[in-house]
């Protein structure tokens, strides 16, 4: 166990379509932001670490070289960390690992990514394996597709009342969207657009799917001296967890996820929760696609197995609900891959310091930050706490 | 500005690849086998995912197995073998530890309800074979339901 660390500023673009900027002008946006909201000199940063999706998507290689004016790392140690969509929350965990190793005091992380200037599907289909499996997936959706028909079918939930929890988080996480300012899709929607619209890949249809995101965030990461001597307000890491599995899909079980529960496990082990759902007062679970958030529940273990859609469908995950999920409007309303993650984590730290705004949790002191990475391959999760 | 990156790649197949190849030009499916594990995967590998051995228990697996997952796409998608709509599943042949991810086709693919009362988890399906084989996984044209 290192030394205690805390989260103790962060900012996000706005995410969408951003060809108005370059890509180092994206980053640049994030970076200015955290160092005017926290007042910290970037002259006082130890160390960078910056990530991105694989360089195919980005156009050029090796980004955090192409950066490395904007990432202020000029005459410091840089690190890059990529890890597919957990990009972001491994980002995350590398900034605090490096703080509480002891080898640093102040670490600035920046997450990122430009989804709208290539090809995001054909990327995305690269990352599976070229002999056998690439020319039968239809990028991330029919990964993810097959999954979630694994999970319905093996947990003997009617496909209609998997639909309706799955457009019940659709229209919810839409309109959730309006009150973070940073969102790129904000939409009001009618559960029946949710359920006639056009197929991606059965049974995910348009609106269970994120959409392609520019954006960036950028964290400052602390030791507790470090902290207690800026004197700004703090959200501390009390618990990491990050697992993984094979990688040919088609090894192992993705209904009763092993490499998602057992990340939350470790992250609630460290952190001393034992009932996730009564004690956590927010997560930002990663929800590319709402069917997959309805199976995080359940390795999460917010809920038991087969349970989620009923749960749902009474609004235990809702903004009002006992445990809120996802008040951001999450990934499926903004997904800019690279820095998607570190969303998660910045909303986590938004929300337990109460500078969330108009989606800010009342009296939350206790978050969840997630993010998921490969061909169905890994999972990080997060815990940060108002109190040390 | 507009750029085109083209970046041409030859993948080095190795032996266990190029066996498992050489196999579908004549209609054979291979897996190898883990003595240690005792679990048969395929297409076969060359080592045990589990255990790292290296396996060289060869095997020729049967044609025939169950759907475990599918999905439905009516939209092109890039690197999608053919033009939609496709049906793409896990297929557990049978004999093996590990799930085969193949085309489902010798079905009416107008629209995903159509499909539904064709494949669902459980389907029996083999494997139909195209006539010219190259020695790539779409020498298997698909996998059809078996009557």
């Amino acid at each position: 166990m290192g030394r205690p660390v805390a989260i103790i500023g962060s900012a996000q673009t706005n995410h969408g379509k951003r060809f108005d900027v370059t890509y180092p002008e994206l980053v640049k946006e994030a970076v200015d932001a955290v160092f005017e909201k926290t007042g910290i000199s970037p002259d006082d940063i130890e160390g960078v670490v910056s990530g991105t999706m694989p360089s195919m998507m980005e156009g050029v290689a090796l980004t955090h070289f192409y950066f490395a004016e904007v990432l202020r790392s000029v005459g410091k140690p840089i690190l890059k960390t990529e890890t597919c969509g957990s990009t972001g929350i491994s980002l995350a965990f590398t900034g605090y690992y490096w703080v509480a190793s002891g080898m640093a005091d102040l670490i600035l992380v920046v997450g990122s990514e430009k989804m709208n200037e290539g090809d995001s599907q054909a990327t995305m289909t690269t990352v599976l394996e070229p002999f056998y499996q690439r020319s039968f997936i239809a990028g991330a959706p029919g990964v993810f597709s097959m999954q979630s028909q694994e999970w319905s079918v093996k947990f003997g939930i009617p496909e209609e009342k998997v639909r309706a929890a799955a457009t019940r988080l659709s229209v919810d996480h839409h309109n959730d969207a309006f009150d973070n300012p940073h969102a790129h899709i904000k939409k009001r929607l009618t559960e029946e657009e949710v359920n006639t619209a056009r197929i991606i890949t059965y049974p995910v249809r348009l609106w269970d799917v994120c959409p392609n995101s520019d954006g960036a965030c950028a964290m400052i990461f602390a030791s507790e001296a470090m902290a207690k001597k800026l004197g700004l307000k703090a959200a501390w890491v009390k618990g990491i967890g990050y697992s993984g599995e094979e990688y040919w899909f088609g090894d192992s079980e993705k209904a009763i996820w092993q490499c998602a529960i057992d990340a939350s496990r470790q992250a609630y082990d460290m952190a001393g929760i034992k009932n996730p759902r009564k004690e956590l007062d927010v997560a930002e679970v990663y929800n590319p696609f709402t069917f997959q958030e309805l199976l995080y529940y359940e390795c999460f273990g917010f809920c038991d197995f087969g349970e989620a859609c009923d749960l749902t469908l009474k609004g235990t995950f809702s903004r009002e609900g006992e445990l809120p999920c996802d008040p951001s409007g999450g990934t499926l309303c903004s997904n800019p891959i690279g820095a998607t993650g570190l969303n998660r984590a910045a909303e986590a730290a938004l929300q337990v310091t109460g500078q969330a705004g108009d989606h800010q949790i009342p009296g939350a002191k206790l978050s969840l930050a997630h993010a998921m990475g490969g061909v169905d391959q890994f999972n990080g999760v997060m815990i940060l706490g108002s109190e040390k | 500005m507009e750029n085109v990156i083209r970046l041409p790649h030859k993948y080095a197949a190795g032996q266990t690849f190029a066996r498992f190849y050489n196999g579908l030009k004549e209609s054979k499916i291979y897996g190898t086998s883990c003595p240690a594990c005792d679990k048969v995967f395929v297409p076969a590998r060359s080592f045990c995912p589990s255990c790292l051995t290296n396996l060289s228990d060869w095997v020729e697996v049967s044609q025939e197995g169950e759907v475990v997952s599918w999905t439905y796409s009516n939209k092109e998608f890039f690197g999608m073998p053919g033009k939609p709509p496709v049906v793409i599943a896990l297929i557990r042949l049978d004999g093996t530890d590990c799930d085969f991810l193949h085309l489902i086709g010798g079905i009416n693919k107008d629209d995903p309800d159509t499909v539904k009362s064709s494949i669902k988890k459980g389907t029996r399906v083999r494997a139909a074979w195209n006539d010219d084989k190259i020695g790539h996984m779409l020498d298997i044209k698909c996998f059809e339901p078996v009557s």
